[in-house]
């Protein structure tokens, strides 16, 4: 720890005006002095995912801190998504997928025997690539969540959630409306919205911008500042600003080829503190894809 | 053009050279789009000289039957069609209400059992069975065949297990509705299916990720999502049933009823198919008559269905 310590504290002076943006937001939670200090949501140790007999994931390990934004980047095909949906089992709707190695969650197995697939997408919400409102009206799409989960005080729960994100003074006089009628930017913070309705502890993010305008972009990057303060977010993008915006820690993965099988499968390159991701990175191949040399 | 414009521009010499360039390239452009082989334009007059030739073959049959029943039952639209019962007695006044609330009757009977089990069914087939284990691919095949299934078979079947053998119900209209439910039930499922297949798997995530367990996705989000398709599916099924004689006649409802028909009692039913066809195999005039009058209130009745359906469909329609 004290060796982490002495490691950073040259270079923050070095390279001082290009990390105060950083600094200033880290300055408010109490990992500034320790990045890796913080309460831990995630541990992953040796996690292998496959798809039948293809191997699309191989032993990740890394910790995903609370509080955080966690960003996964990486080209095509490295199996971002797929990590991500380890987090909270959605892998397990496809039959063939297959995790292996430890995903702890506060220390707990979440492929323990004993764990409901059920009760970890409760905690664990998630955010896809297109937005996906339900055919129904915007506050039945935001209530949809706590209704089932017997939540009490729907209607403000609803408010809340909308005011969370940032969709409140647009919607609010045409909550019957259906869903449908929305724009892109708005259907992706009303899935958000839906997401935090049911107080998740982690919020993963799919790729959230990538069907938005640079408009809603911004605005949902806006949101993710915010929302950290409440909840871990694991955040997949291949927009690499996107990740130096807006996350704490990034993971590099890469996709890994062995020429003479034909096998392809993603890898961990590198896992660290976003500023040293992009500052000073400790590999080659992070340094080459971050200045966009490759991918 | 306005002089900002083409201050904008800048004065290039030799500007001759490239506007000739550039109008050779529209004429290319113009000639890549305005090409079409005479070949082409010949094959494509002669495909749709005989599509509209095998349309309007089907159109004509239709409109000739439509008409000729019409001109032929003409004298016998009168209230007394669906208000009197048959009467041999006296035949000018004969009409079809026995026939009518049988049809009513067995199609209540087959609603109440084909949509539960229809639409279970294809929940099963689509969300849960495990489309590689071979039990339900056998389902899935005996299914769609069964859908093939000439309906008289169904007749026998329902004379077997229904109204004789296990089941033992005699020759009552309740036999008759569940005969029918088995003969339209494939087509229902099949309907149901193709409704909830529809749903995008986007909706089922988006669900589950809130912590909703499968059964509350499928009994929230798919099931809604899908009914206009599977009401849809149901009516296009029941105008089937409507429609059918054969089956019918083998479990019991060929009988020249006069009173108006129960579920469960044993005293006959019939159905307006089975009465347009004992109208019609009549020697007197006026039973001609009543049958071609049959065939047009049968029509009323299923293009009013089938209307409806049309409706639901567009009313529903998904954005998605
Ligand atoms: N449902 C699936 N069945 C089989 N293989 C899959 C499935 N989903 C993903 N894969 C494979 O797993 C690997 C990783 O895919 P994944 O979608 O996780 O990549 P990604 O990094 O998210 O890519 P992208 O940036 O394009 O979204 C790919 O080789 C892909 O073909
Ligand atoms: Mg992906």
């Amino acid at each position: 720890m004290s060796e982490k310590l002495e490691e950073r504290a040259p270079e923050e002076n070095a390279d001082h005006a290009g990390l105060s943006q950083k600094i200033a937001v880290r300055e408010t939670t109490p990992s500034d002095v320790d990045p890796w200090a913080g309460d831990r949501v995630f541990e992953l140790n040796n996690v292998s995912v496959s798809y039948g007999s293809s191997l699309a994931v191989n032993d990740v390990s890394m910790q995903i801190q609370k509080n955080e934004v966690t960003a996964l980047i990486g080209p095509s095909g490295c199996g971002k998504s797929t990590l991500l949906r380890c987090l909270n089992r959605m892998n397990d709707l496809i039959p063939a997928a297959r995790v292996n190695g430890e995903v702890l969650y506060h220390g707990q197995d979440l492929y323990g025997s004993k764990v409901d697939p059920v009760q970890v997408r409760k905690l664990i919400g998630m955010v896809f690539q297109k937005p996906n409102p339900f055919p129904k009206s915007i506050f039945d799409n935001v209530a949809f969540g706590p209704r089932i989960l017997g939540l009490g005080n729907v209607e403000d729960r609803v408010e809340k959630a909308l005011r969370g994100a940032a969709l409140w003074d647009e919607v609010k006089d045409r909550l019957d409306d259906n869903a449908y009628g929305m724009s892109g930017g708005q259907q992706q913070r009303l899935c958000i919205a839906r997401t935090m309705a049911v107080d998740p502890e982690v919020i993963l993010m799919d790729e959230p911008c990538s069907a938005l305008d640079p408009i809603s972009t911004a605005k949902i990057e806006d949101l993710m500042n915010e929302l950290k303060e409440q909840f871990s977010i694991v955040i997949v993008t291949h927009n690499m600003q996107q990740a130096a915006r807006v996350s704490d820690k990034t993971a590099f993965l890469i996709v890994e080829m062995d020429a003479a099988e034909g096998n392809r499968w993603g890898q961990l390159v590198e896992y660290d503190e976003t500023d040293r991701i992009f500052t000073n990175p400790q590999d080659g191949r992070t340094e080459d894809y971050v200045t966009g040399k490759v991918g | 053009m306005k002089p900002q414009t083409a201050g904008n521009q800048p004065a290039v010499p030799g500007s001759e050279r490239t506007r000739l360039a550039a109008s050779g390239a529209r004429a290319v452009t113009l000639a890549q789009l305005s090409h079409q082989p005479r070949g082409d334009r010949l094959r494509g007059t002669i495909f749709m000289t005989l599509i509209l030739f095998a349309v309007s073959l089907a159109l004509i049959g239709l409109v000739a039957i439509i008409v000729q029943a019409a001109v032929k039952g003409a004298p016998a639209f009168s209230t007394d069609l669906i208000t009197n019962g048959p009467s041999t007695i006296n035949p000018e006044q004969s009409g079809f209400r026995p026939a009518l609330l049988g049809t009513l009757y067995l199609i209540i009977g087959v609603i109440v059992l084909v949509v539960p089990l229809g639409i279970s069914a294809a929940v099963y087939l689509e969300e849960y069975a495990d489309g590689t284990r071979w039990w339900n691919r056998l389902i899935e095949l005996n299914v769609q065949n069964l859908a093939g299934v000439p309906s008289i078979i169904y007749g026998i079947l329902g004379l077997a297990f229904i109204v004789r053998g296990p089941l033992d119900l005699g020759f009552i209209l309740a036999a008759g509705s569940m005969t029918l439910a088995l003969l339209v039930l494939p087509t229902v499922i099949l309907a149901s299916r193709e409704a909830i297949r529809a749903v995008p798997p986007s909706i089922r995530e988006g669900s589950l990720a809130l912590g909703a367990t499968q059964w509350q996705t499928i009994r929230r989000q798919v099931l809604p999502a899908a009914i206009p398709g599977v009401v849809t599916g149901v009516i296009l099924a029941i105008s089937r049933a409507i429609g059918e004689t054969a089956p019918l006649l083998l479990v019991g409802a060929a009988t020249f009823v006069t009173f108006s028909p129960t579920f469960f009692g044993d005293n006959g039913y019939t159905a307006l198919p089975v009465l347009i066809f004992n109208y019609a195999a009549r020697p007197q005039d006026e039973f001609r008559v009543l049958a071609a009058a049959g065939v047009i209130l049968m029509l009323i009745v299923l293009l009013a269905m089938n209307s409806f359906a049309i409706w639901l469909r567009n009313r529903y329609e998904q954005q998605w």
